[in-house]
């Protein structure tokens, strides 16, 4: 055991009394200087070349070894031992699935090796030592603390700003205008006055009067395109119209007997046992899709809002506190075939709300 | 390399001379010293102390983590094309194949299939974002329980809150990147959030957006944010937060030979450092093993995005979950005031996340308002010395996990086969009552322990042994842990510090702790008996001195 205690600190040698010292004196000494002390340093394994010692050496030099094998493993995988490109099954090998695991594994092993060799070799070779070091943060020196005051405060003093309270205004005003500017800049550049321009108001949709109901590939729907009780997403048939955020809707048959309370002013949007309402959640406008035909509920599963078609899509449950919107749906005729069209527009915003809203 | 007699017995060779360098690093350091007169705050930074407890290492995995992400990450910016452009796959992924998708999905799916490597790299990199948030949590746990935020270590608690804020809005903005159908989802419920707040709700929503909701703005300006903007903030943040570590040193636990005024541990060169290395690769390997073993995040399989079109089951991140699980629990209440709406979404996803950060960051000025305890601390506390604090935690921790769990409730409906509404109302009720009981659990277990601690200062170890009186009475015999009175009570103190409860923990005083992490560390029985010849001499060598 070796070391000196607090009481004896080493310190201030000259570089001839350094000079004599043996490099873990110095070691320990230079360690006083910055108050760290060393008050418990021992070797590992006092006695050289132990059988204990020889064994402690061979594993942390196994694991590295083991990492070298991986790391090599790493670069032969990776260099085309195993083919990594996606093939449909029964369309070419299917040994790619093992390109991403093997990479995973030896990778890990490579990195892991390295980790667990270093710090084996951390607790186990390398001398343990206890050591102590001066924190240095005791009560604040109140003289120094005193001394910056008063530079700062006499610094502040020099420039005269608390006297000359003209520049103090005007840079004041300077600085303050140009702090403004990335402000605007930033903030001015980025800013669209909502519910401006073609497409951007948050109350209107694509759909309008006479525009078509169609499929999500364009094809135009009709009546005998939904069994009773079936439900499509349906999208208006306009240029845009099948990838706008707020267009979706959710075009229902309902089952025979089945009816719905329609809202007020809102009983002829329904056609036949058609019925056709904003797929938007109004809660924070996921896709309310999951239908449950027996007891015509509609569910959102973001946040598990749901919805009674039957009440005319009026929420039942959950955080979704206005009902899906209706669409006002018609049917036209073309070449003897019935096809759905919107008489309108949804009568109100659809989708989350927002302050404007009413 | 001569043999010399020192004290750490004659057979172990001293290292080569310093003084003179003649190797090529002992010549370049002297050239460098030279120039920049480096080598007296070098010295001091080498033999800078670090203390050794296991649950200091959260933090570091953070640190680490952060770099596992700025090296995978920079490898998958040279692939990915942060582009709404619509295109039309024609990768090597088939069942995709002809699907119309942004370019920020077809270069996700590039990365993924026709980029060597790209996949586990993606993969490593989803990890790591998981884990750096975990790891990040996990050690704001460990800094609150032990009291770590106290004077004079506000500053840092602030910023390690700023870090894990900002790693939320990193974790979201890169979760969004590629642009599939799940992250498309939580895009549309962002979009509505930001609509959600009053007066300036669409205004913040355009400006975000730059259109009505999705136009072809949001990806590019995330990838920016995800890249550049965030990272380098973090980085900042990180550098700040290390270097006060280094400026006010770590706090460490009581024990023997530990104080407020000195750190004791190991030396930063070279046993804490190899150390700290090692656990580097170690975490980055657990990552990249992760990576490459198990899947993360398969956007192929959930197709790109479509605003008409949701999975059901859709999860964010662990991280996004607990605003998830507020979402799904606020019940449906709306204001409607002069034809205006406030929505029932604001409050669950604005103004709550802002009071529960606001609470964590006034929680240390707080509690020295209220405790009025001004000292300066280095030395932590054992959580159940503060019981009413280890209680507010457990509180803050049960609230947490009840939105956690509800951000997946109705998984765990499915898994369980519970209905749904069932899980919403239990979820509600629970996050009602599982905090005050959480707090009154924590609070009652944390008197028992310091009861227990006390009994055994007192009383001593049990030690299992039953004795038989000669008068037929059983008694239980205990070790006494130090000097007994007439009564047979101990005479220590609590000092703060763990108190040994089993026999096997006695004993080992100069360490304070018995090393090995499952099993005890016994020297065998020729180091035991050379050790004690080595140190006879040195008591022997002392002795002589000192009569000199």
């Amino acid at each position: 055991m070796s070391g000196t205690s607090p009481d004896h600190p080493k310190q201030n040698l000259s570089a001839e009394e350094v000079a004599k010292l043996s490099t873990e004196e110095a070691m320990i000494a230079g360690a006083e200087t910055d108050d760290v002390f060393i008050v418990h340093r021992r070797e590992r394994f006092p006695i050289a070349g132990t059988k204990a010692e020889k064994r402690a050496e061979r594993i942390v030099a196994g694991v590295f070894l083991l990492g070298f094998l991986a790391a090599v493993g790493f670069i032969v995988v990776f260099c085309g031992a195993v083919p990594y490109q996606w093939k449909l099954p029964g369309q070419g090998s299917q040994d790619f699935r093992y390109f991403t695991p093997l990479l995973g594994a030896l990778l890990g092993l490579a990195l892991g090796a390295i980790g667990i060799g270093t710090v084996l070799w951390a607790k186990w070779l390398l001398p343990e030592e206890e050591v102590v070091q001066d924190r240095h943060d005791g009560p604040v020196d109140s003289a120094q603390q005193m001394l910056t005051a008063a530079t700062l405060v006499q610094g502040f003093h020099d420039t005269g700003i608390a006297r000359r309270s003209m520049l103090k205004t005007t840079l004041g005003l300077a600085g303050g205008a140009l702090a403004v500017v990335p402000l605007v800049a930033l903030v001015g550049a980025m800013i669209k006055k909502p519910n401006r321009g073609q497409g951007q108001s948050l109350f209107h949709t694509l759909w309008a009067s006479g525009v078509a109901v169609v499929d999500s590939e364009g094809k135009r729907i009709g009546p005998d395109d939904i069994l009773p009780g079936g439900l499509m997403t349906v999208f208006p048939g306009v240029p845009g119209g099948v990838a706008a955020g707020d267009s979706p809707t959710l075009l229902i048959r309902l089952r025979p007997g089945q009816s719905i309370k329609a809202r007020k002013g809102q009983a002829s949007f329904q056609w036949e046992d058609f019925v056709a309402y904003s797929k938007i959640c109004t809660h924070a406008g996921c896709p309310a899709s999951l239908y449950e035909q027996q007891t015509g509920r509609l569910l959102c599963p973001c946040h598990q809002s749901q919805f009674q078609v039957l009440e005319d899509a009026k929420p039942v449950f959950g955080p979704a506190t206005r009902s899906l919107p209706k669409l006002p749906l018609g049917v036209e005729v073309v070449d003897g075939t019935q096809y759905f069209v919107a008489k309108g527009d949804f009568p109100e915003a659809v989708g989350p709300a927002f302050w404007e809203r009413p | 390399m001569t043999v010399t007699e020192n004290n750490n017995g004659p057979t172990v060779a001293s290292p080569r001379r310093y003084d003179k360098p003649r190797t090529p690093q002992g010549k370049a350091g002297k050239w460098a010293d030279e120039r920049l007169g480096l080598s007296g705050s070098l010295r001091s930074q080498l033999n800078k102390v670090f203390p050794d407890h296991w649950s200091f290492m959260m933090g570091e995995i953070a640190l680490y983590s952060f770099v596992i992400l700025i090296l995978t990450g920079t490898f998958l910016t040279f692939f990915f094309d942060a582009s709404m452009a619509e295109v039309r796959y024609n990768g090597s992924y088939i069942p995709l194949d002809g699907v119309e998708m942004s370019r920020a999905y077809a270069s996700t799916l590039h990365i993924s299939f026709d980029v060597r490597g790209g996949l586990v790299m993606r993969q490593i990199h989803h990890w790591a974002a998981l884990l750096f948030m975990a790891s990040m949590t996990v050690h704001m746990f460990r800094v609150f329980f032990t009291g770590a935020f106290r004077k004079p270590r506000e500053l840092n608690w602030l910023i390690g809150l700023g870090l894990i804020t900002l790693g939320l809005v990193e974790g979201f903005a890169g979760y969004s990147l590629p642009d599939d159908l799940l992250s498309g989802t939580g895009l549309r419920i962002a979009e509505a959030i930001m609509q959600s707040i009053p007066v300036i709700g669409s205004w913040v929503a355009f400006l975000v957006f730059g259109s009505k909701f999705p136009g072809t703005e949001i990806i590019g300006r995330l990838y920016i944010v995800h890249v550049l903007l965030v990272p380098g903030i973090l980085a900042g943040l990180i550098g700040a937060h290390l270097a006060l570590i280094v400026k006010q040193k770590h706090t460490d636990f009581p024990g023997p030979g530990k104080n407020e005024t000195t750190v004791s541990g190991e030396r930063m060169y070279p046993t804490y450092g190899l150390k700290a290395g090692g656990f580097f690769f170690m975490v980055f390997g657990i990552c990249a093993a992760l990576g490459g073993l198990a899947q993360i995040n398969p956007v192929w399989l959930f197709g790109p995005y479509n605003p008409a079109q949701v999975s059901s089951g859709s999860q964010p991140d662990w991280y996004i979950g607990f605003l998830d699980g507020s979402t799904r629990l606020f019940p449906s209440w709306e204001i409607r005031l002069w034809s205006h709406t406030i929505p029932p979404l604001f409050w669950p996803t604005v103004v709550l996340p802002g009071i529960l950060f606001t609470l964590a960051g006034a929680y240390p000025f707080l509690e020295a308002k209220l405790t009025k305890d001004r000292a300066h601390h280095n030395l932590l506390q054992r959580p159940r010395d503060v019981p009413v604090r280890t209680g507010l935690g457990a509180m803050a921790i049960a609230f947490y996990a009840v939105l956690l769990l509800s951000g997946g409730n109705d998984l765990i409906a499915k898994a369980f086969d519970i209905s749904l509404n069932a899980m919403t109302w239990g979820g509600r009720i629970a996050l009602m009552v599982a905090p005050p009981l959480a707090y009154a659990v924590a609070y009652r277990i944390c008197l028992g322990l310091q009861r227990h601690d006390r009994e055994v200062l007192e009383h001593g170890i049990e030690t299992g042994i039953i004795k038989l009186l000669p008068n037929g009475e059983f008694i239980e015999v205990h070790q006494p842990l130090g000097p007994v009175d007439d009564h047979g009570h101990g005479q220590l103190q609590y000092a703060g510090s763990a108190v040994p409860k089993k026999m096997n923990r006695l004993g080992n005083p100069h360490t304070g702790k018995v090393r090995g992490f499952l099993w005890p560390v016994r020297e065998s029985a020729e180091i035991e008996a050379e050790l004690r010849a080595l140190q006879a001499q040195e008591a022997d060598r002392r002795e002589r001195e000192l009569t000199d």
